[in-house]
């Protein structure tokens, strides 16, 4: 019994202990949830634990940030949501295509491509940062929305994710759909896509979150107002004197609601994601 | 008459699954086309861009002017003192970030692993800084460390602490960066590892129970060693990410105070876009790449050993 009970008063501890640590650790971005409601003469008037409750709760630096016209964030938010969607959209369907033709539909060459895919993988982006922007460049994209999105539609460690889910699907489905008279396109097309939804899932999520927080390559390729991204874009909400904290947090806050979204709605999906980059080392 | 039947049914069912095997064939090569002349086009193009530009003299002002001039870049990147200390901040970001945050990870996610009921929240919790993105976290910290308004001194001066001069200060500029991307990074790796822990199987611990086993030895004799190829996963993406530190100085200090935050990704941006220096910022990202082979390549073999 005695036991028994130093045992839960230990797990009610250790319960408190990690929504204690989890509160001091998340305390930056509710410090920056809060400003974003507060008028702008409490932010820094209220220091310590009070910096972290809201007294009165506006929603005017959302108004002023959303709808003056002097702010150009919804059109960076659009800039982005557009380029992201377009690189998840195009890049799901061109790296799953690819990944079933290496796996299923060998062909003369398929097994050297693959190498070639994987090697391609250990190259840090920014060491092509240069020569893509002179290759862009030549195509005449600079400021143009496909110097966002065409470079990011291929993408090696996309097209691995698919190559493992695709090697699970056993061959037999094949064989039978073959002996009913399908033609290889209808087997991908009627039998493997539908049985994929999990893997599709995954990659698009991935490549969503990722291109969200994409900084370096549209703070050189979008340097055009009307083209800039938000991650690039907030930064320019406040080089202009006039512009104030509340707003600023409000602009942090909008930027980041769209992973949170994703993160709600399809967590199982994202953390794979997350995990199954850790498989393949 | 039925040999000959019996004929014809063969090569039919031979020429149907030939059929098949060939369309096989196109199907693959029309799936893989886009995917490789992106991939041609986008990467690796530029890869072997990256290289030739290195050998020369190319401005983007004047796109005419190119002349090969051979290792020139080279040299003048190894007498220029910038480069240096970029890659030493390079170094000591990562030498400091990469055991750091693997340890913070690991030890967050053995606590949220543990059969409590808020074990959860502290997930969602220690994983949210990963989903706000670093622009926006290394924005808000600017903040944060400012000297006379920022929320960190305030809870500083509350503790009897003087103000800190974070960001401004050439001593305090990178460390301050480090604790940011490791609070900031953490519940990344964290994640992984718990993917790990439970995969461990529930035996083992009973077991070591039975021997008798502290909570440490039950760390160090079971934990450790069950997740050491998650580790070693952890540790090398951890590695490469850091040396890739980019968002965090230009947003919050701009490489200063006096370099004291300048790294190699950095230097390379800056010749790049600023300077318009193709042919010398090739040369960066060559070595930088290299550099960033180099050390996978290293940490690879350490720890397949």
């Amino acid at each position: 019994m005695d036991r028994k009970a130093k045992n839960k008063a230990k797990k009610l501890a250790l319960s408190i202990g990690i929504v204690l640590l989890g509160i001091l650790f998340i305390s930056p971005l509710l410090w920056m949830i809060v400003a974003s409601v507060k008028p702008e003469t409490l932010i820094f008037k209220d220091m310590g634990l009070q910096s972290l409750i809201p007294r009165q709760a506006t929603l005017d630096n959302y108004a002023s940030i959303l709808f003056d016209d002097s702010v150009n964030f919804l059109r960076y938010m659009w800039n982005s949501l557009f380029s992201v969607g377009m690189i998840v959209l195009l890049g799901t369907v061109v790296n799953a295509l690819c990944a079933y033709a290496l796996v299923k539909l060998k062909f003369p060459g398929s097994g050297l491509i693959l190498v070639v895919i994987i090697a391609l993988y250990v190259v840090p982006f920014e060491s092509v940062l240069i020569p893509l922007y002179v290759v862009v460049n030549s195509f005449g994209w600079i400021n143009e929305y496909p110097s966002l999105i065409v470079p990011f539609i291929a993408e090696a460690f996309s097209i691995f994710l698919f190559i493992q889910f695709f090697k699970g699907i056993p061959n037999e489905l094949e064989e039978a759909a073959q002996i009913d008279g399908a033609n290889p396109f209808q087997v991908f097309w009627k039998i493997v896509v539908p049985n994929s939804k999990p893997v599709f899932a995954t990659a698009a999520i991935l490549a969503f979150v990722t291109h969200w927080s994409d900084f370096m390559w549209p703070l050189i390729v979008a340097t055009d107002d009307s083209i800039r991204t938000v991650q690039v874009g907030i930064q320019y909400l406040f080089t202009d004197n006039n512009i104030e904290y509340g707003q600023i947090m409000a602009a942090l806050t909008l930027t980041t609601i769209p992973v949170v979204l994703i993160f709600l709605f399809f967590q199982r999906y994202y953390v794979q994601g997350i995990t199954s980059s850790g498989v393949k080392g | 008459m039925e040999w000959l039947s019996g004929k014809i049914q063969q090569r039919r069912s031979i020429g149907l699954s030939l059929t098949y095997k060939q369309q096989k064939r196109w199907l693959g090569f029309l799936f893989s086309l886009p995917a490789l002349i992106l991939l041609f086009t986008f990467l690796i193009l530029p890869v072997g861009l990256a290289f030739v530009y290195s050998f020369m003299e190319y401005n983007m002002l004047n796109p005419d002017g190119k002349t090969f001039t051979g290792l020139n870049n080279y040299a003048r990147l190894f007498q220029d003192a910038v480069f240096f200390t970029a890659l030493k901040n390079t170094m000591y970001f990562s030498a400091v970030v990469v055991p750091l945050q693997c340890a913070v990870a690991l030890g967050l996610a053995i606590l949220v692993n543990k059969k409590v009921k808020t074990a959860v929240i502290g997930r969602v919790f220690f994983f949210s800084p990963v989903v706000t993105s670093m622009v926006v976290v290394a924005i808000l910290w600017t903040f944060l460390y400012n000297v006379d308004s920022g929320l960190i001194n305030s809870g500083l001066n509350f503790l009897g602490i003087p103000d800190q001069p974070f960001l401004l200060s050439e001593g305090q500029a990178m460390n301050s960066i480090i604790f940011m991307s490791v609070w900031q990074g953490a519940g990344f790796q964290m994640m992984i590892f718990l993917a790990g822990l439970k995969d461990v199987p529930e035996t083992l611990y009973e077991a070591a129970d039975i021997d008798g086993a502290n909570a440490f030895q039950k760390f160090w004799n079971v934990t450790l060693p069950s997740l050491k190829n998650v580790t070693g996963f952890v540790l090398m993406i951890t590695t490469i990410q850091a040396f890739r530190l980019f968002i965090q100085p230009y947003v919050m200090t701009n490489g200063g105070p006096s370099d004291s935050t300048k790294t190699l990704v950095f230097m390379l941006y800056e010749n790049g876009f600023q300077f318009r220096d193709v042919g010398y910022s090739s040369a960066i990202a060559v070595v930088f790449f290299l550099v960033v082979l180099t050390i996978s390549l290293i940490l690879k073999k350490v720890l397949k050993q």
